[in-house]
């Protein structure tokens, strides 16, 4: 039995849903991050889960007990987990008396409360604040004090939303180092929402992709970063190159997709005549300037359209009958003197392909 | 002019000598309205909070008609409690018209509006976050209203001030139930209408000077208080 089970459940606000059929399993001590873009639903499920909202149908099963159906249970059960909303909001009184709050709701005083508001404290590195008034911190110091507000509580189950959008590399720097070292101690099963893959891959085992309303598909962080499900996954988890085709030959499980009139090599199950889209990650495309005999089954000669950095990177587009993305480092573009119309070799394996059934 | 120049020098050394009747006067309306105004905050406070956190039907109109009476007329509720309270009434067997009391429910019933209205509104001042926060973080109902509230306690404070302010300037009401009777119902406000009417014109300035140092008091304590 997971920790947390939902069972179809969606919600509606305003007669518009906001979240529709979403079945998820949460083990108990695993860190699961919902990623999507804004607006995908993530925070409404997080609120569900919270049980600060009741959904409009489905039903919430949390320790094995339907918490949509017992309402008397409602405060139990989410006594036993802690929420850092998206933009935390502290009370007006001190960082201490702030995150005593959680525990003196519980009844908790004494030496016991001070020891975990200390822990607490401590661990977000907010001890030399603790009688600061908390309205007066920065937004990455009330982040930390969201933060250690939640976990002073020891809840069995923390869920944060956007727990580092808006703050600066440095604060977010913080953030996540706070929250790899609770995440480290395994006492806590932690849910996270996310706009920022990079940020679910470091810190997540697993990952739920949400786009308009759905929960659309739910993988180890590698299995969504290389075999997304559909199109708008791929999209999102940054596979740049989304090429529509058709499946014109097979070879056991080696298939060539014609895209365009050129061939890619791949391999799929699926059959002759099928309409798929090939997608390849940017960072497996190589560029040569001369055609080399790798064991790389795709080879595409054509010329540089653009090329523009993207940090220590370059992300150049190469025209080869079809538009083809690569990443390259700063050095290797300087090595192979990239500029525009220069003649290229683009090359990728038929295994960096990753074949998708089209729907439209 | 001398006449109103020696009555505001008399009225002035009435004030510094502390001058028995007039003191009494003072303190039995500052006793009169502050009672009232425990009595209507012990009421609203709760009341607010119940209506600010509830969904119903009709909380808007309900709401909008709190604020309209936010100007009732002072004669207006004067009427109302006398009748409530007359001996043909329906509170008549109590026997408390032309007491104290009479004045202190009346005030009560007045100042209500202004403290359910101002308090809704402080409630609807504070990010409704906090709220999710507190119920976030474990907070049973009652417990999120009560650190609601204290989000918004200068807020809170001010609307409870605002119901005070009122009751102590308002003088239709206290004459209606209280009668004006001297050392048992005689406040201030109603002192100073009998005075003047009579032409003492010194112990009417000398408690005009005091309700105004009053309003000045409630005023710069409000201020310091909107400004944190």
């Amino acid at each position: 039995m997971a920790l947390i089970e939902t069972d179809n459940i969606g919600q509606k606000y305003g007669g518009q849903d906001v979240l529709k059929d979403v079945s998820l399993n949460i083990e108990a001590g695993e860190v699961f991050a919902l990623i999507g873009p804004t607006g995908a639903g993530k925070t409404t499920l997080l609120r569900l889960l919270d049980l600060l909202e009741m959904p409009a149908n489905g039903s919430i099963r949390f320790d094995g007990i339907d918490i949509t159906a017992n309402k008397s249970l409602r405060l139990q059960a989410r006594r036993r987990m802690a929420f850092v909303l998206q933009k935390p909001v502290v009370f007006n009184m001190s960082v201490y008396d702030n995150i005593a709050c959680g525990l003196k709701w519980r009844k908790e005083k004494g030496p016991a409360l001070h020891q975990r508001v200390d822990q607490a404290l401590e661990l977000t590195g907010m001890a030399h604040y603790a009688k600061r008034n908390a309205r007066t911190l920065s937004g990455g110091e009330t982040q930390r004090v969201a933060i250690a507000r939640a976990i002073a509580i020891a809840p069995e189950v923390l869920f944060l939303d956007e727990p580092t959008a808006n703050l600066d590399p440095v604060s977010t720097n913080k953030i996540e180092e706070v929250l790899a070292h609770i995440i480290a101690e395994g006492k806590t099963t932690v849910v996270m929402a996310t706009h920022n893959m990079s940020q679910g891959q470091r810190l997540a085992g697993r990952i739920g992709v949400m786009m308009n309303g759905r929960l659309l598909q739910i993988g180890s962080p590698g299995d969504i970063f290389s075999t997304p499900g559909d199109k708008e996954v791929a999209e999102f988890v940054g596979v740049d190159n989304i090429l529509s085709g058709v499946i014109v030959n097979r070879d056991d499980e080696l298939v060539t997709i014609d895209v365009n009139g050129a061939h890619i090599q791949a391999i799929s199950d699926y059959p002759i005549g099928a309409e798929v889209h090939a997608l390849i990650r940017p960072e497996d495309v190589t560029l040569a300037l001369h055609k080399d005999a790798s064991s790389a089954r795709n080879t595409f000669e054509g010329s540089i359209a653009k090329t523009f950095p993207i940090g220590a990177l370059v992300r150049v587009e190469v025209a080869c009958g079809f538009p083809l993305f690569a990443v390259v480092t700063k050095r290797s573009a300087e090595d192979l003197e990239l500029a525009v119309n220069k003649k290229i070799y683009a090359t990728f394996k038929a295994t960096a392909v990753h074949v998708i059934k089209r729907w439209n | 002019m001398t006449e109103l120049w020696d009555g505001l020098v008399t009225a002035l050394r009435l004030i510094v000598s502390f001058d028995p009747e007039v003191m009494a006067i003072a303190g039995r309306s500052l006793a009169i309205s502050a009672t009232s105004s425990t009595i209507a905050a012990l009421i609203c406070l709760p009341l607010a909070t119940v209506i600010h956190f509830n969904k119903f039907r009709g909380k808007r109109t309900l709401i909008n008609v709190i604020q309209t009476m936010f100007s009732l007329p002072t004669v207006a509720v004067g009427l109302f409690a006398f009748v409530l309270f007359s001996s043909a009434g329906p509170l008549g067997g109590l026997g408390i018209l032309f007491t104290p009391v009479a004045i202190v429910v009346g005030q009560a019933l007045l100042i209500s509006p202004i403290m359910l209205g101002l308090t809704i509104s402080a409630l609807s001042g504070v990010d409704k976050t906090i709220a999710d926060t507190a119920v976030s973080l474990g907070a049973s109902r009652f417990q999120m209203a009560f650190v609601t509230i204290r989000e918004a306690r200068f807020a809170v404070l001010a609307a409870l001030i605002m119901g005070f302010g009122r009751a102590i300037s308002e003088v239709g009401l206290s004459m209606m139930v209280g009668g004006n009777i001297a050392g048992y119902t005689r406040t201030i406000t109603t002192a100073i209408a009998l005075e003047t009417s009579k032409g003492d014109l010194e112990l009417a300035l000398a408690l005009g000077i005091i309700l105004i140092v009053i309003a000045l008091i409630i005023n710069i304590v409000l201020n310091r208080i909107q400004q944190r």
